[in-house]
């Protein structure tokens, strides 16, 4: 062997979906980050149940990159269907792994070739019939482990978390992983150069996805009322809630602070949290950009209205139904400016999972501070995938409930108030809630135009003062959102501006740019709209801002052009989307290709 | 010796029926909308309902615009065209000692707003669902709703080719607990019937033809004032008894002339039996009695059905006794040593 590879290289391994491949590569995914090794999952499955092809990639990265890599130095071919795809995926000097049944000629001789005796080692382990498909997914578990030099009791300690305790799916699972580890000490002879050693660069950190953080960040907000409908890459989030509700939010006589709602749809889903946001709750709902576009109208009523909702958009490939299973950041422009008329949206973008938990609670604050809904944007690779990341924190601000006047506060203002009048000179109107029992405390809430107390009205300045209030609200706002990161470096030629999910990408490709001679970079890592004042700051101080985003058409590069008029043309605009997170080399390439320009 | 004014009449919570009103219609002279809101007015002064214990809500058309015209000290959201179901399911949970009042319209509701309508109905929303119903679209200028009659001719709109969404039988088919039809035109049966569903416990579906006196009201109108008072066939004589009221039955009421049903609440209805014995409670006999005046054209009205026992939507979620809406940080943040847990529950 000329040579090892230690804890840098990435694994492809290509299944079919349904089989149950998901468990072992979570597995491998998990042992790796308790051995030590930074590592990053990526799960690139079909919209289907059962039957075509998924691919599932692990990266580990001893320099603790985890953004999506395009390059296999190991591929494991279970699929009989994308075989020679996935041979032909390996790296050169790379090394493939395959379920010996598959009788298909190999023909590469600049790779090491490793069969594997799937078939026959899942028939010996102690599983009833019926699971033998699912366990004979634990012989590549195992025989990568002997390749590779994973530990197996942190393989135990994985598959004991994934079956949470229980001891017979352990047992048998473990027992093929052994079966499959012993046969490749004795059978294998290690003939690639790619290695995993123990390192110290995941302590403190914890494995979880961006869905399941939004929940919990949900929970630590308060969430009174959550309604939703069924939608990748979005379910997962409602399911959480109603997996960690009942376990932090009850009484201690066991009642339910809370309330969760399967809805008939999209529009019933936003109308019901629109309802209980009106009335008091601290309401949300989650969807994907499909479900975006059914909630358009509620979402400009509540706008206009002024009803504090927050709407977690795990967005998804667009337009129409696209690709359900796949990622972008493709619904910026359509949520910045949701609904018809003259509508502003406040869009929250968290780029990591713990971020997905700050904003979980933080988007309640400012939907109530402001009365107005917040839009969250999340995506797939962020919601769906497991990130390692570092631990939730508790909120470290009490909670907003905003303007709120109960019965003493009316009595003290002798019942004289006007919903929709700008007493503190920040567009943002006192309201009340459904039950205050104050002989003055009822307003009647409508889409229609409204003067400051809520009567019905087509006077042509109360339209316009009320549109213009609104529009004060949306600057208060920005002062509000979370600001962007600023990422500087000395003697940066060049600025970067990305958000979400592309993150990851960004922060390998300003190292890899400099590897190659490229510019130095700084990078400004956007968290919300509307633009706070860091990001005019940002522009101007640079000759020339990337920005970099997982969509066709530069959404966040026309949303700065037209924020910053002044500040254009030195806006240039890096996008790209086919479905997969952005890549390090695809960034690097893009800025360095508008560099020569 | 000065005559004092005599002191306005209040009902036992203190009020006067002025106390229920709402501002003054919009609605045209004569429309059916505007005697269901009087008698909304009326069912609550009689019931000593508090106003602040009410929250109206509608969708959009005339029917929809009508809860700006009663009980001004309620909350209300005129909300999205077809789309009121799902906004009162939300607002019912954050407090359950504010009842839910909606009124829709035909389009509203069987329309463009038949899937909230429907779900509301299997949930068991616990809310008065009004819908005042006049087979045309108003508020657009006249065109055929999907409760107009085969048949129907409009000025402008032709002849009606379609069958109408009988909207009683749609809210039984979807599971309601209350289902009840009458006519603007009888306004004792329309505010008996309110009353009915203001105690029901659940979804009470009320379906009130209410004519248009602009664009749907010619004599031979299945939806018109004429046809209604030829043509209404009430299924019994309708009166509703607060709980501890006494129940005091006149001299004329035969034995087994007249039914009760006991309401979730303790109150009373009363069903005077006239040309048949009708059983509200008889699931299977409400859709019959539906399809046979539907065959033979009658308005028929009353209360089609009732299920008092059925838990609703908000008993299903274990609710604590404080009203959500009034629950602080203290209730709805968990504690700080919790996070140390969860993030213990991660990988």
């Amino acid at each position: 062997m000329p040579h090892k590879v230690i804890n840098d290289f990435s694994i492809t391994i290509g299944t079919i979906n349904g089989s149950g491949s998901q468990t072992a590569n979570v597995t491998l995914l998990r042992a790796l980050f308790k051995m030590g090794i930074p590592v990053s999952g990526k799960n690139l499955f079909p919209s289907n149940i059962q039957g075509l092809p998924t691919w599932y990639t692990i990266r580990v990265s001893k320099d603790g990159f985890i953004a999506r890599r395009d390059e296999h130095e190991i591929v494991v071919a279970m699929n009989p269907n994308t075989f020679t795809h996935d041979l032909a995926e390996v790296l050169p000097g790379g090394a493939f792994f395959y379920a010996d049944d598959i009788k298909l000629p190999i023909g590469r001789t600049d790779i090491a070739v490793y069969p594997m005796p799937v078939k026959t080692l899942a028939r010996a382990a102690d599983v009833t019939p019926n699971l033998r498909d699912y366990i004979a997914n634990m012989v590549y578990v195992g025989v990568l482990a002997q390749i590779l030099g994973i530990e197996p009791d942190k393989i135990e300690q994985a598959l004991s978390f994934h079956f949470k305790g229980k001891e017979a799916p352990i047992r048998s699972n473990m027992s093929v992983i052994q079966a499959a580890f012993d046969w490749a000490a004795q059978n294998l002879t290690k003939a690639d150069p790619y290695q995993v050693e123990p390192m110290d660069a995941t302590a403190g950190y914890i494995m979880t996805d961006g869905n399941t953080a939004a929940a919990l960040g949900s929970i630590y907000g308060g969430v009174q009322f959550a309604a939703w409908y069924p939608i990748t890459p979005a379910s997962s989030l409602a399911e959480a809630l109603n997996v960690y509700l009942p376990k932090l939010r009850k009484t201690a006589d066991g009642k339910q602070t809370y309330a969760v709602l399967q809805a008939e749809d999209e529009l019933a889903a936003i109308g019901m949290a629109v309802g209980a946001g009106w009335a008091g709750l601290r309401a949300m709902t989650s969807t994907s950009g499909p479900g975006i576009s059914l909630m358009t109208e509620y979402a400009g009523l509540a706008y206009f209205a002024e009803v504090p909702v927050v709407v977690w958009d795990v967005q998804r490939v667009g337009p129409s139904t696209g690709l359900p299973t796949r990622t972008a950041q493709g619904d910026l422009t359509q949520i910045y400016f949701l609904g018809h008329g003259d509508t502003n949206q406040v869009m929250l973008l968290p780029g990591t999972v713990q971020e997905c938990f700050e904003f979980g609670w933080k988007a309640f604050d400012l939907a109530e501070h402001l009365q107005t809904p917040v839009f969250v944007l999340s995506d797939l690779d962020l919601g769906m995938n497991q990130w390692m990341s570092k631990p939730f924190e508790y909120p470290d601000t009490p909670m907003d409930r905003g303007k709120v006047l109960w019965e003493e506060d009316l009595e003290k203002l002798n019942g004289l108030w006007a919903r929709y009048k700008d007493v503190d000179g920040d567009g943002i109107s006192y309201r009340t809630l459904p039950g205050n029992r104050h002989p003055a405390a009822a307003y009647f809430t409508r889409g229609t135009g409204h003067d400051e107390n809520a009567r019905y009205s087509e006077e042509a300045d109360n339209w316009e003062q009320n549109l213009l209030r609104l529009k004060k609200k949306y600057e208060t706002a920005r002062g509000l959102v979370p600001r962007p990161v600023l990422d500087a470096v000395e003697g940066a030629q060049i600025g970067i501006i990305a958000f979400g999910s592309s993150t990851p990408a960004v922060e390998e490709a300003r190292v890899l740019l400099r590897q190659e001679g490229g510019p130095k970079s700084d990078f400004l890592r956007l968290r919300a709209l509307p633009c706070t004042p860091e990001v005019r700051q940002f522009v101007e101080s640079h000759e020339r801002v990337y920005v970099v985003e997982s969509n066709r058409d530069g959404q966040l590069h026309q949303i700065l052009t037209v924020a910053l008029p002044d500040q254009a043309t030195k806006l240039r605009s890096a996008c790209h989307t086919d479905g997969l997170p952005l890549t390090a080399r695809w960034v690097k390439d893009a800025i360095l290709a508008q560099e020569v320009k | 010796m000065m005559a004092t004014p005599a002191p306005a009449q209040v009902n036992k919570v203190g009020l006067t029926k002025l106390d229920y009103k709402g501002a003054p219609s919009t609605l045209c002279q004569g429309c059916g909308h505007n005697s269901i809101a009087s008698q909304i007015i009326a069912a609550c002064y009689e019931m000593d309902v508090v106003p602040e214990k009410v929250m109206k809500f509608s969708g959009i058309g005339c029917s929809s615009k009508s809860p700006t015209y009663f009980l001004n000290r309620s909350f209300g959201f005129n909300s999205l065209h077809g789309r009121m179901a799902p906004l009162a399911t939300g607002a019912v949970f954050a407090d359950l000692s504010v009842r839910a009042l909606g009124v829709s319209g035909d389009g509203d509701t069987a329309s463009i707003g038949m899937g909230g309508f429907k779900h509301a109905m299997r949930r068991n929303v616990p809310m008065v669902y009004i819908v005042e119903n006049n087979g045309v679209y108003g508020l657009t200028k006249g065109q055929f709703s999907a409760t107009a009659e085969e048949g129907l001719q409009l000025k402008h709109q032709g002849v009606n080719q379609y069958m109408p969404v009988d909207i009683c039988m749609e809210a039984l088919a979807a599971q309601a607990t209350f289902v009840a039809r009458s006519f603007a035109g009888d306004p004792k049966q329309v505010k008996e019937l309110i009353k009915i569903a203001f105690a029901h416990n659940g979804i009470a579906v009320l379906d009130i033809i209410s004519p248009c006196v602009t664009f749907n009201n010619q004599e031979n109108a299945f939806h018109s004032y004429a046809w209604g008072k030829d043509h209404e066939a009430p299924l019994h004589e309708i009166a509703f008894v607060p709980k501890l009221a006494e129940i005091q039955l006149e001299g004329e009421f035969e034995e087994g002339t007249v039914r009760e049903v006991t309401m979730h609440d303790g109150s009373t209805v009363i069903l005077k039996k006239l040309e048949r014995d009708y059983d509200p409670t008889d699931r299977a006999r409400a859709f019959q009695v539906l399809e046979e005046a539907q065959k033979n054209n009658w308005l028929v009205t009353g209360l089609i059905y009732i299920n008092p026992q059925k838990p609703t939507l908000t008993d299903m979620h274990n609710l604590p006794e404080t009203p959500l809406n009034r629950l602080t940080e203290a209730d709805l943040r968990p504690r700080p040593e919790t996070i140390a847990q969860i993030n213990a529950m991660m990988f």
